[in-house]
């Protein structure tokens, strides 16, 4: 086999890799597209939100310390303790329960019945509100993510790999953290799968999922279930932020990963898990075999940044639902 | 009781139909006028122009733009970083390459190019609709600035990537460069703001305006009844863009002399034009005007309360800005979905009751 090619199989699981960690974000915006149809654009910055206060638990910081400072000119920054990784996980989660809670209660409750595209503004504001939220309690300086998860290139894989070229070739580069996170997803997303069809809850979700009034007949509460799903999406945020920040350091450009799971989202549908997974493979492999044949040679390359969004267009043009969106009917 | 349509008979239709139908409204509006355009001059300073005066000005030429294409025509554009960017290349470009045409010209015609690369990108919105659309225009942000970042023959191969404003005079008078008066600043883009808002009026008030309306209120119940949707999605698309291109252009040339696309007009200034128009009001020219004042204004009371009277450090007021403007967003959209203008009609309808309410 010739090394171009297989370089070009080493970008595709790389590729492979990236897209999985779009999709764990991704997956977030679909479970609540699916149970309110509010199209959450907050969630990146719910993943960042969900690192930042996992990073601040872990180190013993005390909330809000510089607001405090400035206002009683106090000068308090820890409290003095470290925080087990898995206390501060549960904590961790705790916190992104009652966010849920408190969304649901003070704004979209308000909210009910209103034009998805208001609510989608109202996700934007939310988007901004958390971020300044979680400045102000934790700080805006990068962060290191300590959780003891593998770094670096994979020794073995090189090893398994290398005979298959010649002499120049030393077999697939491949990030342990992108394996670990693959397989993080694919448990994450088996679990969602087995609540979703198995539990009492899960069954509920799915019928609000079909149809509000339906579920409200049945007995089902709608703002149980809206809580519900807003904290499986803080859970899954919470994963996502972790994998992100620990590849990349927990900072503000973690939200704008939310950006990229748009795209990933209009080509599998917002209503459809396996679309989310499928999608962010395709834009994944898509962006780095673009960067890799094209954009880094003919273009001056950094085509990653917009190479999503332009399939994504060009896309919808032939398929506005998605690869397995339900079929959009309207009705005047 | 000055407040009322009592005794003003109008004895046309043109008089009928005019924008502000109470005597004391048409006062009013060419007292502002005055006062804007022969007042302030004389008494503006370097840091009311820098700080308040021309982004107020410039962000509101903007926000019409957005607020023709998601206010009128229900199309959201998350792209208004990525046209306005076009609007401050294609000046940039003009100026260079035909220093002895006039400013103002460069400046529409920047408009002018804005609007057909506008129009391009509103080509998908015939098939896309809603958020789906929205997420559609964030291609056109990114590609955008990404173009701009590495096609040097943008920014003239300067070894900076920044595209720096040459010196040009209207009238005898600098309005670019760094020689500029602030008067001068302010003077071109009152100009042109009030040229665009009057240019708005008419056209949100005329046949294209209505058949924006129409396609916003229900695309396809307006196809129905006649509105050809092509030409309504992609005039408001083209127009919008032609706004928000000249806002652009002033943004480059004449507040900030000096730009490095990503930093000037990446996606936090597509939100920050959507947010003004949210605060403002959708569907309404007042409310563009109310929101960039808002959002002008906002950092600018921040910081003088937070750091200059309690003494807070910069980062905490700008982390706890963010903080406001989210709230108030959700605030807004909960709590009163048509604005700023709406308190304002509220207000106005009060007070032609005023001070017999019953």
């Amino acid at each position: 086999m010739s090394a171009d090619f297989l370089y070009g199989i080493e970008v595709i699981i790389n590729g492979l890799m990236a897209g999985v960690l779009y999709a764990l974000v991704a997956l977030g915006f679909v479970l609540i597209f699916k149970a309110s149809g509010i199209f959450n654009f907050a969630q990146g910055v719910m993943a960042l939100f969900a690192a930042l206060t996992l990073v601040g638990i872990m180190e013993g910081q005390v909330p809000f310390a510089h607001l405090i400072n400035a206002v009683f000119g106090t000068s308090i920054h820890h409290f003095g303790w470290q925080v087990p990784a898995i206390l501060a996980i549960f904590l961790t989660v705790l916190v992104m329960i009652a966010f849920a809670w408190a969304v649901q209660h003070f704004v979209f409750r308000h909210l009910v019945g209103q034009e998805p595209i208001i609510l989608f503004m109202a996700t934007i504001g939310l988007a901004y509100f958390l971020e300044g939220v979680g400045d102000l309690m934790w700080g805006s300086s990068i962060r290191t993510l300590a959780l003891g998860l593998p770094q670096g290139g994979s020794i073995w894989v090189e090893e398994m790999t290398n005979g298959l070229g010649g002499d120049d070739f030393y077999g697939f580069f491949i990030d342990k953290l992108d394996m670990v996170a693959t397989l993080v997803a694919l448990v994450l997303v088996a679990g969602l799968v087995a609540f979703a069809q198995y539990t009492k809850q899960g069954c509920a979700m799915r019928a609000v999922a079909d149809d509000h009034q339906a579920a409200l007949s049945v007995g089902i509460s709608l703002s149980y279930i809206w809580v519900l799903v807003w904290s499986l999406a803080g859970i899954v945020a919470l994963v996502a932020g972790v994998m992100w920040g620990a590849k990349s350091g927990v900072q503000f450009s973690l939200s704008l990963i939310a950006l990229k799971a748009l795209p990933v989202l209009m080509l599998g549908g917002f209503t459809s898990i396996p679309g989310a997974i499928v999608g962010g493979m395709i834009i994944g492999v898509g962006e780095k075999l673009f960067e890799y044949t094209i954009g880094a040679p003919y273009l001056g390359g950094a085509t990653e940044n917009w190479f999503a969004y332009m399939l994504a267009l060009v896309f919808l043009v032939f398929r506005p639902q998605g690869l397995f969106g339900e079929r959009i009917i309207e009705r005047v | 009781m000055l407040y009322r349509e009592a005794g003003d008979f109008k004895t046309s239709y043109k008089a009928d139909s005019q924008t502000f139908p109470i005597a004391f409204d048409r006062w009013r509006y060419w007292a502002v006028l005055v006062i804007a355009f022969c007042v302030v001059p004389f008494f503006v300073n370097a840091y009311w122009a820098n700080a308040i005066l021309v982004p107020f000005l410039i962000y509101a030429i903007a926000a019409i733009g957005l607020n023709i294409l998601t206010g009128y025509c229900g199309q959201v554009s998350l792209g208004t970083g990525g046209f306005m960017a076009v609007g401050a290349y294609a000046c940039y470009k003009l100026m260079t390459s035909f220093p002895d045409v006039s400013i103002v010209i460069h400046i529409i015609l920047a408009g002018g190019i804005t609007a057909a690369v506008g129009a391009a990108f509103g080509l998908p919105s015939l098939r896309i609709k809603g958020f789906y659309l929205a997420v559609a225009t964030l291609a056109a942000q990114f590609f955008l600035v990404w173009m701009f970042n590495k096609v040097s023959w943008f920014y003239n191969y300067s070894a900076s990537g920044q595209i720096n404003a040459p010196e040009r005079f209207v009238a005898g008078i600098a309005v670019t460069g760094p020689n500029t008066a602030p008067w001068a600043q302010y003077m071109i883009c009152l100009v042109f703001l009030t040229i665009c808002a009057l240019i708005a009026r008419n056209l949100t008030r005329g046949t294209i305006g209505r058949s924006w309306m129409a396609i916003r209120d229900m695309d396809i119940a307006a196809e129905i009844i006649g509105v050809n949707p092509l030409k309504a999605k992609l005039t408001a698309f083209a127009v919008s863009s032609f706004f928000i291109g000249i806002s652009g252009a002033l943004f480059f040339a004449v507040y900030l002399g000096a730009v490095e696309v990503g930093e000037a007009f990446g996606i936090q200034k597509s939100f920050l034009v959507l947010f003004m128009i949210i605060i403002g009001g959708l569907g309404s020219l007042f409310g563009s005007f109310a929101g960039a004042a808002f959002l002008v204004l906002l950092p600018v009371a921040l910081k003088v309360i937070g750091v200059d009277l309690l003494g807070w450090p910069t980062d905490l007021v700008a982390h706890l800005q963010l903080v406001i403007v989210g709230a108030l967003i959700m605030f807004f959209l909960i709590k009163e979905p048509h604005g700023l203008a709406q308190l304002w009609r509220l207000a106005k309808e009060k007070l032609r009751l005023w001070p017999f309410p019953y």
